[in-house]
């Protein structure tokens, strides 16, 4: 492929070397922490790789596979996973749509509603924590308290009830990262030209005819990204729940990325973590290609 | 945290001449309900916060005594000293500032540079090289956890300011958001530069670089967003407290003091100052470069 451009040619050699030259630092990080640890992974998860040995350890074959894939232990931190993923996907998907469109409506406010929502996706998963730790106590926290004056007279222990504590945890998600789906939708919305609503306006369409007729359906692509962009960060949940419950009670909170982390530098059993890790990412890959299709095939109707 | 609102009221998409008066009113209802439910919202997400800094700057008796108060007679700032007395707040704060300054300078350097290569300069192998660095879009980091961290052991990077930085620095996502925006760029600007005999080198620094200042702004604002706030890496490389980036000590000073909340509510404050500040600062830059960085 001898298709340069004419200038180019007329610079001779060192100019030929100048875009693989300016590729390389980029290139050279990402084949050192991405290609790099993906290609351990998969080798490790053939091997009994141990965190206490050094090397690969001995050739297993096949054997780490068929220990995760019957242990209970591992399918029950995908269904958590799954569990909190649909948990927080919903409502931060429709609540921040909803919000969104709402919030596109005023122009003077506009500001204060973007600082309310998004302040808290600055804050450090840390804080999060702290702050929920609080908010979730038994007996002093402001949920029981809140929850009393509805009448409940034993609310929940909300981290401490197996049944309740995944809800807690993506209920204080859905605070944190509300912020984040609300900008994209609000920037989704000042796509959509004025004169699509004056048209639908004059139309007699009212404003709840115009947003269920126009707007959502305009901001269809902008739902595609949130709802996969979302899908991809629930499915890697780690810190919240490591903070505020530590995977407990009885590990109904512990996620897959936990499993990871607990077997991997916990246990030391590499070759077990690297097989698990790889099965995780087998699952968000297969959501990211669904997410890539989608787009395209959205693209191509236009 | 202040919560003084301008009243949000007009309405810019509100048809211009309603051809019936109750089209008109059915417009101004819905946007009285509309306005409602976003001030209630509002306001709910703001609790959390509000909440943590009156528990904050009382004393720690009364919050045993009536925990869900949201004032005190006698504010008082005991809580922060004991924070700042039992942690090494100060290292943190520096820690998580260099760690953050340093990714973020070698992200946009690195991915810009990349991506100015696979944008406007032409090699036998770009677009291959392109699908390679657009299919690590779809490698999720924390995955890769284990071996990233076994391979900053072996060099002995643990506790380092470069073990917490370098893993973080290829970011492909920066990588795409570049080249969007060289995309753009009017071919004949970069033939004009060529043609006068500037270096590929030297047009990416003197043509290209200084047309970019949106999308370097963006692209500082998300990656060093990212790294300020990551838990996980640093929770794994680092160990020595005065290494410590700000959210991992943090929960370091959890540990030590359990349940007291005022403190408990000091560190979540201090934890939240500096973004919130910054946030409130440059609020519209951030919340674009954010937007514009997803779509698009």
């Amino acid at each position: 492929m001898a298709t340069t451009t004419a200038p180019t040619e007329a610079r001779g050699r060192g100019d030929r070397w100048a875009g693989p030259g300016m590729l390389l630092p980029f290139s050279l990080f990402y084949l050192l922490f991405l290609v790099g640890p993906l290609v351990y992974t998969v080798v490790a998860g053939f091997f009994d790789t141990s965190l206490l040995t050094s090397g690969l350890g001995d050739f297993a074959g096949l054997s780490n596979y068929t220990a995760v894939l019957s242990d209970d232990e591992f399918w029950r931190t995908l269904r958590n996973t799954l569990w909190f993923t649909v948990l927080t996907t919903v409502p931060l998907v429709l609540l921040s749509l909803v919000l969104a469109i709402l919030a596109d409506r005023f122009v003077r406010g506009r500001w204060f509603f973007r600082f309310a929502f998004f302040a808290p996706f600055v804050l450090p998963s840390a804080v999060v924590a702290l702050l929920f730790t609080f908010i979730y106590a038994d007996q002093v926290g402001l949920a029981h308290e809140v929850t009393t004056w509805f009448g409940v007279d034993t609310p929940p222990s909300w981290l401490g009830d197996p049944d309740w504590a995944m809800i807690s945890i993506a209920a204080a998600t859905v605070w944190w990262t509300l912020g984040f789906n609300f900008v994209l939708y609000l920037a989704g919305l000042q796509d959509i030209p004025r004169s699509v609503h004056e048209a639908a306006a004059i139309d007699g369409a009212g404003p709840w005819q115009r947003i269920r007729h126009v707007v959502v359906p305009m901001l269809g692509r902008t739902t595609t990204l949130v709802t996969v962009l979302q899908v991809v960060a629930s499915l890697k949940v780690f810190d919240q729940i490591y903070m505020l419950t530590m995977g407990g009670p009885d590990g109904s909170t512990r996620s897959s990325l936990q499993l990871i982390y607990d077997t991997g530098f916990v246990e030391g059993r590499v070759g077990y973590a690297s097989t698990v890790s790889l099965l995780l990412f087998v699952v968000i890959l297969l959501v990211s290609l669904v997410w890539f299709a989608l787009v395209r095939r959205a693209e191509k109707e236009r | 945290m202040t919560a003084t609102a301008t009243p949000p009221v007009t309405d810019r998409r509100a048809p211009a001449a309603a051809p019936r008066r109750r089209k008109y009113d059915a417009e101004r209802l819905f946007n009285r309900v509309a306005l409602g439910a976003l001030v209630a919202f509002a306001l709910l997400w703001l609790v959390p916060l509000v909440w943590a800094l009156a528990t904050s700057i009382r004393p720690a008796q009364e919050v045993i005594t009536d925990p869900t108060s949201w004032f005190t007679a006698h504010p008082t700032l005991a809580a922060y000293e004991d924070i700042f007395a039992a942690g090494k707040l100060p290292y943190w704060y520096a820690n998580s500032f260099i760690t953050s300054v340093l990714t973020t300078v070698l992200t946009v350097v690195a991915a810009s540079l990349a991506a100015f290569a696979l944008s406007q300069t032409r090699f036998r192998a770009r677009r291959a090289a392109f699908v390679l660095l657009l299919a690590g879009i779809m490698i999720p980091g924390q995955v890769l956890m284990i071996p990233q961290f076994l391979a900053l052991q072996a060099a002995g990077l643990l506790n380092t300011y470069w073990g917490v930085v370098l893993p973080q620095v290829p970011n492909v996502v920066a990588v795409f958001v570049f080249k969007q925006f060289f995309d753009g760029i009017p071919r004949e600007l970069i033939d004009a530069a060529r043609a006068d005999g500037a270096s590929w080198l030297r047009t990416y620094r003197q043509i290209v670089m200084p047309l970019s200042r949106p999308v370097v702004s963006a692209v500082t604002i998300f990656v060093f967003v990212g790294v300020w706030n990551n838990f996980l890496w640093p929770l794994l490389v680092v160990t020595d407290p005065e290494m410590m980036t700000l959210p991992v000590g943090l929960t370091s000073v959890q540990d030590v003091f359990g349940v007291p909340y005022a403190q408990l509510m000091a560190s979540a404050v201090l934890g939240a100052i500096p973004l919130v500040t910054v946030f409130l600062l440059f609020q519209r830059r951030i919340v674009e470069g954010i937007a514009g960085t997803g779509l698009k």
